[in-house]
């Protein structure tokens, strides 16, 4: 799970717990767990991130079976920059690159490992709502996870998915950015949820919890009625029993 | 060019509130970043060619001693001179030089970002040398004293209106005019200079180290009347335009001119073998090569910054990025704005006062995908993040509070108790100050995020609690 999904987006959590557990997926939260260093690496404080990702290592190592995070940047983050930070350090590379072979962001083990065909014969996905999806970079781009979240929330059923112009434009959080560069990462913001509520859609989704706190924000400074869930909620009521409205277990 | 990067958030601050310049830059993407777009769609094996025309950079990159030594046997054989400039001074007084000693009066100029990094044109109108831009877009902003706004197309943030007005000015035209009259007003202006010019000074797109030919592309035809009609021409190239073979030149304008405009071939594209043989008409009698550093072995030296030595400065990941069409070309402060600029600018002209442009990106990726041959910006922002702070003395420079930011942060990361309770007490601290889970307002250092966005309030019941109820439940 992700630092930010477990302290301002604990819902996230557990829809996708909620989710893997309904296709039959044993799931664990070793306790352990904090952050994956990226805030830090990001901002090259890379000293500091090493010693967050140590733990991160230890911590899964110690693990067996798929990591699965609801998140590209730091799937991307212990994937892609583990290995970088670790140069020089034979070991503890080895150690990045198992635990790197084990992660999956959450729709790219929906959609790759366990195959999106038994998500919706066995389950049935079903909500009525329209919604639009915008593309998070580090899932686009670093993780290369481009047409499976197209994918899940193409196939549920009474969801319509009205199309955004420039969905693939980033909606200016990029950590540290955000407030080192608070004017261009607000004008970048403001282009985005124009260009969503352009669509009409109740809802933008989107896969990164960064992100979705970022667009979260600047909707409710605005007033505006549009939501932004993550894509794990979004499938969790689709498939959850009629009366929970939110997804959340009573 | 003095470099002026420490101004980006004052240059971006002033350009976000610039109408006229946010329009110009929809255009950027609208245009040059659709066109590319389609053109990379409708180029069958286009993915495969850029990955030939990357392999073509590293290689020559990782052995160009040896290119550059074939190119400078090649150019003296074909009876031209080559001088290497280790910085923009040498370089410029080797032209100056130059001038003086063939009693040049004017000078016309075709596009070239290194004789930018020179100021090329200011150092001769300084010394009484007329020096004249002969790109429609270089001429536009040599006219307003500005510097380029984009690698391909300099004067891209100016208005039509604008540019009338601004030739009303130097030349008496009717401020009305369209742009079909605007180009007409200024290739009349130009022609009459190019009967003029003694010298002229031209960019290199790509130099042949077999054949020792230098290739420029254009798409008005300038850089062929300055490399046919001056008595004498000087070529100035970044050390890092050489590409091995004439084979290996076909591929790289194929992806150069794809990448930049969207075009299949740009309307002119002109090699030049050195200086007019007995039997030819046209063309110099004398033709100069100048190859400069100017801090390119510091990128060729770092193996995390070598790739910026690929680039082909075809512009598409100004168009592909973002920030660039938020903040425009001139708050990068120097020649090179946008991602590849965020990289080149601080390693060519300081990090230290170009700081803040490494850390001026959301790191989107958008640059790197747009790159026709794949150049990581992102990790080499990341790079130049990592050496502000944690590099060498003479390039660190981050304030006291951020350090101690982070080191708090890692100590809270390092035991999931301390990070537990580090989210409970922000929960009760923040409470009374939040309204419907969120805050308004916060102090510094967040209070960037709240000028126009709320910030939530950590959950009081984070993940890993309610993971831990959902077990016992479960299983008790
Ligand atoms: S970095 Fe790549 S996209 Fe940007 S100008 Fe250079 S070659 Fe073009």
């Amino acid at each position: 799970m992700t630092c930010l999904v477990d302290q301002f987006r604990p819902e996230v959590g557990e829809s996708v717990v909620n989710v893997l557990e309904r296709l039959g997926v044993e799931v664990d939260f070793p306790e352990g767990q904090t952050c994956c260093g990226q805030p830090a690496f990001n901002s090259g404080f890379q000293s500091e991130a090493r010693e967050v990702a140590r733990h991160f290592l230890d911590v899964f190592d110690a693990t067996e079976g798929p990591i699965i995070v609801p998140s590209g940047s730091c799937g991307a983050m212990v994937r892609k920059f583990y290995s970088e930070m670790f140069e020089g350090e034979a070991a503890e590379r080895e150690r990045a690159r198992c635990v790197g072979e084990r992660i999956y962001e959450f729709t790219e083990f929906l959609v790759d490992v366990l195959g999106a065909d038994d998500l919706y014969t066995d389950l049935g996905p079903h909500m009525e709502d329209t919604a639009t999806y915008h593309q998070c970079c580090h899932l686009e781009r670093e993780l290369g996870v481009d047409h499976q979240p197209a994918e899940l929330l193409g196939r549920v059923k009474g969801l319509e998915m009205l199309p955004m112009y420039r969905s693939e434009v980033c909606c200016g959080f990029g950590g540290t950015f955000a407030v080192k560069f608070a004017d261009v990462s607000t004008a970048m913001l403001d282009e985005k949820l124009d260009n969503a509520a352009a669509t009409g859609a109740s809802t933008i989704v989107a896969g990164d919890t960064g992100c979705i706190m970022h667009m979260a924000g600047g909707l409710r400074r605005r007033g505006s009625d549009q939501q932004v869930r993550h894509i794990a909620e979004i499938l969790d009521e689709a498939t959850g029993p009629g009366d929970q409205a939110n997804g959340a277990p009573a | 060019m003095l470099p002026k990067t420490e101004r980006f958030k004052q240059g971006a601050r002033e350009t976000l509130a610039d109408p006229v310049i946010q329009e110009s830059m929809e255009a950027v993407y609208n245009g040059f970043h659709t066109n590319r777009q389609s053109a990379g769609q409708a180029t069958e094996g286009w993915d495969a060619q850029r990955d030939r025309g990357r392999a073509i950079k590293e290689h020559t990159i990782a052995n160009l001693d040896y290119y550059l030594e074939m190119l400078t046997d090649k150019v003296d054989a074909n009876g031209g001179n080559v001088f290497f400039a280790e910085d923009t001074a040498a370089a410029t007084e080797y032209i100056l030089d130059l001038a003086r000693a063939r009693d040049v009066k004017t000078v016309i100029k075709s596009k070239s970002m290194v004789s930018e990094e020179m100021s090329l044109a200011h150092e001769m109108e300084a010394v009484g040398i007329e020096a004249v831009e002969t790109d429609l877009g270089e001429y536009i902003i040599q006219l307003a004293g500005e510097a380029p706004y984009h690698i391909i197309a300099p004067a891209i943030h100016k208005s039509q209106d604008q540019v009338a007005e601004m030739f009303a000015e130097t030349t008496g035209t009717d401020p009305g005019q369209t742009p079909e009259e605007l180009t007409t007003t200024a290739r009349g202006m130009l022609r009459e200079t190019f009967q003029r010019a003694d010298m002229s000074v031209t960019g290199v797109n790509f130099a042949v180290a077999e054949s020792g030919s230098i290739v420029l592309v254009t798409n008005e035809g300038n850089g062929r009347m300055c490399t046919s009609i001056p008595r004498v021409h000087v070529a100035v190239m970044g050390m890092e335009k050489i590409v091995p073979s004439m084979q290996d030149l076909g591929m790289m304008l194929r992806i150069l001119i794809r990448s930049a405009t969207g075009q299949r071939i740009s309307s002119y594209v002109t090699m030049v073998n050195g200086p007019r043989r007995d039997e030819e008409e046209d063309g110099p009698e004398e033709f100069h090569l100048v190859i400069v550093d100017n801090g390119r072995m510091r990128l060729l030296a770092d193996p995390n910054l070598r790739e910026a030595l690929y680039c082909l400065r075809c512009g598409a990941c100004l168009n592909a990025c973002p920030v660039y069409r938020k903040v425009g070309g001139h708050s990068y402060g120097w020649v090179y704005p946008g991602p590849i600029g965020a990289v080149v600018s601080p390693v060519l002209s300081g990090l230290k006062q170009a700081k803040d442009l490494p850390f001026a990106s959301s790191l989107c990726g958008a640059c790197r995908e747009a790159c026709p041959v794949r150049i990581d910006i992102p990790n080499m922002l990341l790079h130049l993040r990592h050496q502000v702070v944690e590099g060498p003395r003479e390039v660190r420079s981050v304030g006291r509070v951020e350090r101690l930011v982070w080191k708090a942060w890692r100590f809270g990361n390092m035991k999931p108790g301390r990070f537990r309770t580090g989210g409970k007490i922000a929960n009760l601290l923040g409470r009374p100050f939040a309204r419907g889970g969120t805050f308004r307002r916060v102090p510094p250092p967040l209070s960037g995020w709240t000028r126009s966005r709320d910030l939530p309030l950590p959950a009081s019941t984070p993940f890993r609690d309610r993971f831990k109820k959902r077990r016992s439940r479960g299983r008790g």
